[in-house]
Order: structure tokens, then C-alpha cells, then sequence
């Protein structure tokens, strides 16, 4: 469904830079190796696979409210295992699992980060297209090719892996264990591969793109934050996701060749099996090796998108620019060196638990320094509260009030207690779940006109869109806190096979009916998105009156971006209401920003920043 | 009390759909040049709106705790506990002051400087004093959370062998636990899955000496007063061996032994006297007598009154019936605790007796 997308207004593209092939549907639409069309098709594959993640969540949000009430929907969507409108405890596994598994890396990987470092390196940089177009086609399609599998364990006899997205082994390795563990948990690691595969593939070219094909005058101290945010991204992503490689590819070994990395001394079904030596604490290791910094490379393109937004819309620069080119740099080394701090007590010796907490407390540091400076970014300014804007307002304060709490969980000590209940599930959905959503969403709808040749969503639409969403996601995740510090387990498919918990069942209700209140609110945001690619008023060609180079490159989406010489670049990407020498009026009278591409004007001083 | 919540949170949805759409409805003015990007208009009410945002995080707030602040856990019934009680609630005292001034002031300045054409930004770029300020604040604050933090820890993982503690096996299988005590020598005999035969469940070794006086239970009785030392296995997949009462936790892995230690201060008997223990399972007796009348009226059995009890849960997904993986803990005297022990039939008689 991506590839049609776009089918207004089409027309064979003018070419003035040496190309002279014509363009058909399939090369235009579907194997595409313009940046701008991948960057649309992973935005769409992303969105779709994130409707799937978050209808799972509203079918285990209805259990967990009512876990005694039967409901026709889990009979329709989950067949077998809804008969009678009751949920099988094992699909309920099944459903947390693959909800995680979707929206941590096909919703806020790829569809984030994939999409944007699609859409902006390029643009942003002054660059014609990726450093190779080929690779980028691939990146997407294995990744379309890693959705598709994905979708398809879906429908697998046993059910789908259900060994929750960390799949620990030995219960992902043992099919005896669990039914999700047979062939859903196969096809779970095959599209994992796959995704891998594009990761690294997007992410070398987005490096490489970044640093060799910037435009003249475009140092990296020039680069605007998104591209600095995508660059290291990339950077982490590169590092990091071959170790979740070789973990998946031991963990295939283990379950299928009969070796022994993870598993050891195992009795189960009556029987004692041969495995004999592993640890699946190494697994958990590896895992956490990727999974931890996984977290940073799903917030940190949030990062550089509001960073970019708030700016704009502030009409003032971000503040401390090279503060928050520090901070992510920090953040990205730092990243790499925390991830025992998801193994307190997973039995590896206590004082590398004290390492960890040391490490993971020392990221705090920068991670505060970006919210201060957000927050000063708005002082004195004059914000223009668009859509986008509302959301990295929202972003801010979701990434504060999910971030404190990890103060919490950061500390071994204090982790003891609230490890694996509603509290980590609290935090996690507030610092990155819905904090980076809010980083797509402020993405999609500011760059939405340069998607979409110039078509603008409804800020109506996208007003009712913003304060039903942001009312909800406090509404389901701030009175998690209180079940996790009752002492609830995560992953119980129903906390009332034994009074303790009764008392709690209150709150799940108002959970439950928060996140139908806000998951129903984005078929508003659906509707307008989708609406608005054909019926969308055409706005100016810079309508934010934005600073970056994407906004002087063609409005109609032409091969190589802009029409004639490529921009080169005189400043840094946030003059906002600078004033000239005199004071008296901004540099360009009348008018509040100088785009990149304007050389130094004779009335402005010139800055370092 | 579900229906009134229910019923709120469907009014003050109701409540701000409609005063939203009543905004909108005075937003449209004329139609400015192009009405997709904010207008002045739009920034004003949206200014304002922030405001009410805020409002908004600060009343849930509030209202959380009035509603739920007593579903969080009693006092602590172990001795390191109250540290990590104490660690917590200087953590969250902290939290919440940064959280209160950092949210007012995101929403404040949203608010304060909403865009305006006859305004102006300042063009402020940066200022090396204040971000200093704000780089070394968080790191005088964390040092002080890791340093405390790191004793704590220390202090609870380093079981010191001169305490002399019991020793008790936990013992995790799909779906239930067992523990093993070390008996008169307490001292836990040799054990592998390789050996699990009959009603040697947990595969200790016959052959050794320690063995033959263990003790196999499915209910953990602890004495309190003294540490207690678990040494945890488990015979298939990954379990954690959660105990909220006691501020424990330690995961249970095949293939080598976990352990944890902690000291109950706090008797079951004793337990069950505490002012938030006794209103909660008043609570949830309340819950479970409505449950009975439509139980009855079904013709089925009503539920018993419950009692509380301290439990050890499991806490990593271990499969299907993860939810309801559990054992009854009891804390005791030391001779109450004596006298159910010298019950339990030793590993040796049930090996014989076989």
C-alpha cells in the first residue's frame, strides 16, 4: 500500500542534471531510489505497522480492565484464541510481545528514524539525493520484506512468539516451554535478521551521506540538529545492532543445530535435555547490548526533530547549540556503556550492578542539560503553536516526566523492588514510547508539506488530534506508576487469579478507558494525514518560514531536489530574529529568519556559536 | 467506585471535547491568507490551553494520590528494606520538586510567550553560566542519589557468612515454586536436573550426606529476626523470584545459582495488624462480597474472605500461567517456625518411604 501513496498530479519529471531515463510507475513508485519516495514509504509502512502495535494494545488494555467480561472483538480478532469473547492466556503473551516487538522497531525505528533520516539528510544538507540511491532502495525493501514476515508469524499454527520482545531464552528457545517458542518464535528471528540487515544498510549510507556529501559551506558546526540527531543515530545503530545479530544468530543455533550458548541444565516436559555450558545471562548480555542503546536510537531523531521544530516555532535559535550537539554525543557514548542497568538482578555479580548504576545515572546529566535548554529555546520567544509545535512542547514533558522516574530505576538498589512491574512499563512508555511518537507526529506534521509537494495538514484536525492525545497518554501511563509501586508484575495476563491485587482493578479501568479515548483519536490524525496527501490546501513554499535548506528545494519532488545549482550555505541554521548592527530592525527588515543559503549580510554581526 | 470513575473520566472527556470545540468555533474569524499555519488567534488559545495542560498534569497528580496513594506497598517487613524505603522516598521527593518546576516552567513560557506578529523574539543563542549552573546541579544531586545508592546496594548484596544465616533453597519450575530447607546441619545437599527421578523433584543428590536431612515444602516459613540466605535454581526457563513485601527480588536462572539474602522484621500475625494491610483487605473483602452476590446468584460458591498473607512471585514471563505463579510466605517466631519445620518429612524418609 505504500507505493501508492502519491498518485496526484504526476507528471514525468524535468531533468536538467544529466539523467535522461524515463520513469515508470514501478521505479517512481515502488522501486523507487529517490530518497524523498523511501522516505514516504517508510513513513507509511511505519504508520501501518503501528496501527497493527496499537490496536494489540487496546485488545490487552480490555483484558487487563475487565479480565472477567467476555468480548465479541477478541473472538473476531483473535479467533481460536478469543473463543467465546475470552482471551487465551497465551495469545495475551503473544499480543505484549508483538505489540513491543512493532513499535519499538518497525513504529520508532524505522518509521522515525528511517523516514526522517530519509526525508532531511539529503535535503537539509543540500545534498542531491543519498550517497547511493541503490542502497537505499534495499534498506527499505528489507525492511518491507522484515514487516511482511513479521505479520506473517502472525497466522503460524502455534501463535506467534510470545516470549515477550526481550525473548529471554530458554523460554524463546524451547518450543516445549511455550507454543509461541516454535515456529512464530522462527519467524520472529527472520524478520529480526532482516531488519538488521536494513538497519545497518540505512545507516552506513546516512553516515556516509553526512559526512561526505554536505554542500559548500555546510560545516558540521553548521549542520542543523536533526541531521547531527540522524548522524549519530546512525552511528549507535551501527555499533550496536550487529551484537542483537549474533544474539539472534546463537539463539537460532541453540533452537535449531542443538548447541548450547544460552542454555544449560534444563528439565522440562519430563525430560532432561542434553544443553549443558550456556548462560542466558550471556543472551541477555547481547540483548541489552543493542537494546539499551536501541532506546537512544528511537529517542535521539525525536531529539533533533524537536530541537528543529521548537526553534522554528519559537522563531528564536535552540539554545546552546553546541550544548545539544555535546549532549547527544554524550548521550550516544554513554548509551553503549548502561545496559547492565536492565540486569540488576539477573544474577550477574552485584558490583557490576554498582558500575552500571554509576553509568547510568552519569546519562541523566545530559539528558537534563537538553530539557533545560528546551525550555529556555521557548523563554522570549514568540511561539507559533502549530501542530508540530504543541507536540515537542509535549514532547518535553513527557520526556521529563518519564526521564525522572529513571532516576528510579537507574539505581540498583531501588530497582530491586520495582524491576519488571508496571513501573518500568510506566517509564519506558512515557520517556520513549510516547515521547518519540510525539517526535514523529511533530515531524510528520511539519515536514508533511515538503512530502507532499507542498500540501498541508488541517491544524483543526490537528489541534483536536494533539490535546486528546496528550491528555490521554498522561491519563494511561501516570497512574501506572501507582500499580508498579503496589507491586504488580508486568506481563500477568490477569492480576486477579489471587485477591492481593483486586484493589488495583480501579485503576485499570481508567487506563483502559484513557487509551481508548486516545487510541480512537488518531483515526483523526489518520484521517487528516490521509486526506490531506490529496485534498490538503497547498501552503507557501517555506510555510513555517523555516531556516534550512529543505525549504528552497523544489516544492514539486524532483530528481536531485533542487532545479538548479545545489545551495551553498553561509550560517548556521537558527537566525531567528536576529537583529542588525543597529537594533533597529531584524538583519532582512521585515523579516524574522535568514535561511542558510544567505550569505552574511553587511548590517549583522557575525557569531560564533 | 469503578462506575464513578468511569463516569468522571467520561464527563471531563465530554467537559474538554466540548470546550475545545467551542474554542474552535470562536477561532474561526475571518478566514486569514492561509489557514493551515497558526494564526494569532490560534496562538492565543492555544497559549492558554497550555496553561490549562498544566493544570491538568498538576489535578492528576493530586487526584492519584487521593485515590490510590493506598494501594502502594505497607512498610517494609525486611531490614534493608527500610533503606531502600528511605533511598526511594528521597528519590521521589526530588523527582517530584524537579518535575513540578520543570513542567511549569515548559508550560509557563508556552503560555507566557505565545506568538504574537507585533511582538518580537530575543535572539538568545547561549550562555555558558547558565548552562554550567544547569549541568553541575544535576551532577551534585546525582552524585549524592549514587553514592547513597551504591551503599545501599552494596549493603544488601554482600551476605556476610559470619551472620550464620539460614539457608533455604528457592526452587522455580513452570508454574510453581518450591523451597528446600538445608535441615538440622543447614546445609544444602548437591543438586542437578540430571537427577531429578520420582519424587526426587528438585534432583538433589542422594548419595550426599547433606541431602538426607533437607526438607522439601511448597509453603516458605521464615523465622523472624534472622537472615535468611536463598539460593535460588530454576529447572526450565528464566523465573524471578519476587517477594514486594520484603524489597526482594533475585531472577532465577538454569544452569548456575542466584541468591539473595534479607533479614523479616515484621511477623505474618504482626503484618496483618498494620493500618494499611488491614484497610486494604478490607477493600478487597468489599470487592470480593460483591463478586459473591452475583457468584450466588449464579448458583455458584461465594468466595472466601481473604486473609492476607505474604507471597513470592514470579516476575519474568516464564509462560502461560506466569500470572499465577506463586507461594505463600509466612513469617514467624522462631518457635512457631521450629515446630512446622520438625513436621516436614526430610528428603531421606521420602526417599525410603518411596
Amino acid at each position: 500500500m505504500s507505493a501508492h501513496a502519491q498518485v496526484h498530479g504526476v507528471e514525468d519529471h524535468h531533468d536538467d542534471h544529466g539523467h535522461h531515463h524515463k520513469e515508470t510507475f514501478i521505479t517512481k513508485y515502488i522501486f523507487s531510489q529517490d530518497h524523498k519516495m523511501i522516505s514516504k514509504q517508510y513513513l507509511i509502512t511505519g504508520l501501518f505497522m503501528g496501527v497493527i502495535g496499537i490496536l494489540m494494545s487496546l485488545l490487552f488494555r480490555l483484558q487487563l480492565a475487565w479480565p472477567d467480561h467476555k468480548f465479541t472483538i477478541f473472538e473476531i480478532f483473535l479467533g481460536k484464541w478469543g473463543t467465546d469473547g475470552v482471551m487465551d492466556p497465551s495469545v495475551y503473551l503473544a499480543l505484549v510481545t508483538i505489540h513491543g516487538t512493532i513499535m519499538v522497531f518497525f513504529v520508532l525505528t524505522a518509521g522515525l528514524s528511517g523516514t526522517f533520516s530519509n526525508l532531511l539528510i539529503p535535503l537539509q544538507i543540500g545534498a542531491r539525493d543519498m550517497a547511493s540511491g541503490f542502497l537505499n532502495m534495499v534498506s527499505y525493501w528489507l525492511f518491507f520484506l522484515s514487516s511482511v514476515v513479521m505479520l506473517f508469524s502472525l497466522f503460524v499454527e502455534a501463535g506467534p512468539a510470545s516470549a515477550g520482545w526481550t525473548i529471554y531464552p530458554p523460554l524463546s528457545a524451547l518450543p516445549q516451554s511455550i507454543p509461541g517458542s516454535g515456529a512464530g518464535m522462527t519467524l520472529w528471528l527472520t524478520s529480526i535478521a532482516i531488519f538488521i540487515a536494513s538497519s545497518l544498510l540505512g545507516s552506513l549510507n546516512y553516515i556516509v551521506t553526512v559526512i561526505n556529501m554536505r554542500t559548500k559551506g555546510m560545516s558540521m558546526t553548521r549542520l542543523p540538529l536533526t541531521i547531527w540527531a540522524f548522524f549519530v543515530t546512525a552511528i549507535i545503530g551501527v555499533v550496536s545492532f550487529p551484537v542483537l545479530f549474533s544474539a539472534a544468530l546463537m539463539l537460532i543455533m541453540d533452537r535449531s543445530f542443538g548447541t548450547s550458548f544460552f542454555l544449560s541444565d534444563i528439565y522440562i516436559a519430563g525430560e532432561v535435555l542434553h544443553h549443558q555450558g550456556g548462560s542466558p545471562v550471556l543472551f541477555e548480555h547481547l540483548f541489552w547490548f543493542l537494546g539499551h542503546p536501541e532506546v537512544y536510537i528511537v529517542i535521539l531523531p525525536a531529539m533533533g526533530i524537536v530541537s528543529e521544530v521548537m526553534a522554528t516555532n519559537s522563531r528564536k535559535p535552540i539554545f546552546g547549540y553546541r550544548a545539544m550537539v555535546a549532549s547527544i554525543l554524550a548521550i550516544a557514548f554513554l548509551s553503549t556503556i548502561v545496559w547492565g542497568h536492565h540486569m540488576f538482578i539477573s544474577g550477574m555479580n552485584p558490583f557490576l550492578g554498582s558500575v552500571f548504576t554509576f553509568t547510568t545515572l552519569l546519562i541523566a546529566i545530559p539528558s537534563a542539560v537538553k530539557a533545560f535548554n528546551w525550555i529556555t529555546t521557548l523563554w522570549k520567544g514568540n511561539l507559533q503553536m502549530n501542530t508540530a509545535m504543541l507536540f515537542s512542547i509535549a514532547f518535553v514533558s513527557t520526556f521529563i516526566t518519564g526521564g525522572l522516574t529513571g532516576i528510579i530505576l537507574g539505581d540498583s538498589a531501588l530497582d530491586i523492588n520495582v524491576h519488571d512491574t508496571y513501573f518500568v512499563v510506566a517509564h519506558f512508555h512515557l520517556v520513549m514510547g510516547i515521547s518519540a511518537l510525539y517526535g514523529l507526529l511533530a515531524g510528520v506534521y511539519h515536514w508533511f508539506p515538503k512530502m507532499f509537494e507542498g500540501r498541508m495538514m488541517s491544524k483543526k484536525l490537528g489541534y483536536i488530534h494533539f490535546w486528546v492525545t496528550s491528555i490521554g497518554a498522561y491519563g494511561i501511563f501516570f497512574p501506572m506508576h501507582f500499580v508498579g509501586m503496589a507491586g504488580l508484575p508486568r506481563r500477568y495476563y490477569s492480576n486477579t487469579a489471587f485477591p492481593y491485587f483486586d484493589d488495583l482493578a480501579d485503576i485499570n479501568v481508567v487506563m483502559t478507558i484513557f487509551a481508548i479515548i486516545t487510541i480512537s483519536v488518531q483515526v483523526v490524525f489518520l484521517y487528516n494525514f490521509f486526506h490531506s496527501i490529496f485534498y490538503g490546501k497547498k501552503g507557501p513554499k517555506n510555510p513555517w518560514n523555516a531556516t534550512t535548506l529543505e525549504w528552497t528545494a523544489e516544492v514539486k519532488h524532483i530528481h536531485g531536489n533542487w532545479d538548479g545549482p545545489i545551495p551553498h550555505v553561509y550560517r548556521w541554521a537558527y537566525d531567528y530574529s536576529k537583529l542588525n548592527k543597529d537594533e533597529t530592525d531584524y538583519v532582512i527588515a521585515g523579516q524574522d529568519f535568514i535561511p542558510q543559503n544567505v550569505p552574511l549580510q553587511d548590517n549583522e554581526d557575525e557569531l560564533d556559536h | 467506585m469503578t462506575a464513578f470513575l468511569v463516569v468522571l473520566v467520561i464527563i471531563l472527556f465530554g467537559i474538554s471535547v466540548w470546550q475545545m470545540s467551542r474554542i474552535f468555533q470562536l477561532a474561526q474569524g475571518k478566514p486569514s491568507v492561509n489557514s493551515e499555519i497558526a494564526s494569532d488567534k490560534d496562538n492565543n488559545t492555544q497559549g492558554y490551553l497550555m496553561m490549562g495542560f498544566l493544570a491538568f498534569i498538576y489535578i492528576l497528580t493530586i487526584l492519584t494520590f487521593w485515590l490510590w496513594g493506598d494501594v502502594l506497598l505497607p512498610d517494609s517487613g525486611s531490614e534493608h528494606g527500610a533503606k531502600i524505603d528511605n533511598l526511594m522516598l528521597i528519590s521521589m521527593v526530588i523527582i517530584f520538586l524537579v518535575g513540578i518546576l520543570t513542567q511549569w516552567l515548559l508550560h509557563y513560557f508556552a503560555f507566557i510567550y505565545r506568538g504574537n506578529k507585533a511582538k518580537r523574539a530575543t535572539f538568545y543563542a547561549d550562555n555558558d553560566k547558565l548552562e554550567f549552573i544547569w549541568t553541575i546541579i544535576p551532577v551534585i544531586v546525582l552524585a549524592g542519589l549514587i553514592i547513597y545508592g551504591l551503599f545501599t546496594w552494596t549493603d544488601i548484596m554482600n551476605v556476610d557468612k559470619d551472620d550464620d544465616p539460614l539457608i533455604v533453597e528457592l526452587y522455580a519450575q513452570q508454574f510453581n515454586w518450591k523451597a528446600r530447607y538445608g535441615g538440622n546441619d543447614n546445609t544444602l545437599g548437591e543438586a542437578n536436573v540430571r537427577l531429578i527421578e520420582g519424587v526426587n523433584q528438585l534432583g538433589v543428590d542422594p548419595a550426599d550426606p547433606n541431602a538426607q536431612d533437607d526438607k522439601i515444602v511448597t509453603e516458605l516459613h521464615l523465622p523472624v529476626g534472622r537472615k535468611v540466605l536463598f539460593k535460588m535454581r530454576s529447572q526450565d526457563v528464566l523465573h524471578s523470584a519476587y517477594m514486594p513485601h520484603f524489597r526482594a527480588q533475585m531472577n532465577c536462572v538454569p544452569g548456575m545459582i542466584t541468591q539473595f539474602a534479607f533479614t523479616p522484621t515484621i511477623t505474618t500475625a504482626e503484618m496483618r495488624q498494620n493500618d494499611k494491610i488491614v484497610d486494604k483487605v478490607a477493600r478487597i473483602n468489599e470487592i470480593r462480597k460483591n463478586k459473591s452476590v452475583a457468584l450466588t446468584a449464579a448458583g455458584e460458591e461465594p468466595l472466601e474472605t481473604y486473609e492476607f498473607d505474604y507471597i513470592l512471585l514470579c516476575n519474568k514471563i516464564c509462560g502461560i500461567s506466569h500470572y499465577n505463579m506463586q507461594m505463600k510466605i509466612v513469617v514467624e517466631s522462631e518457635e512457631d517456625y521450629k515446630a512446622w519445620l520438625a513436621e516436614q518429612p526430610t528428603l531421606g524418609e521420602q526417599l525410603k518411604s518411596k
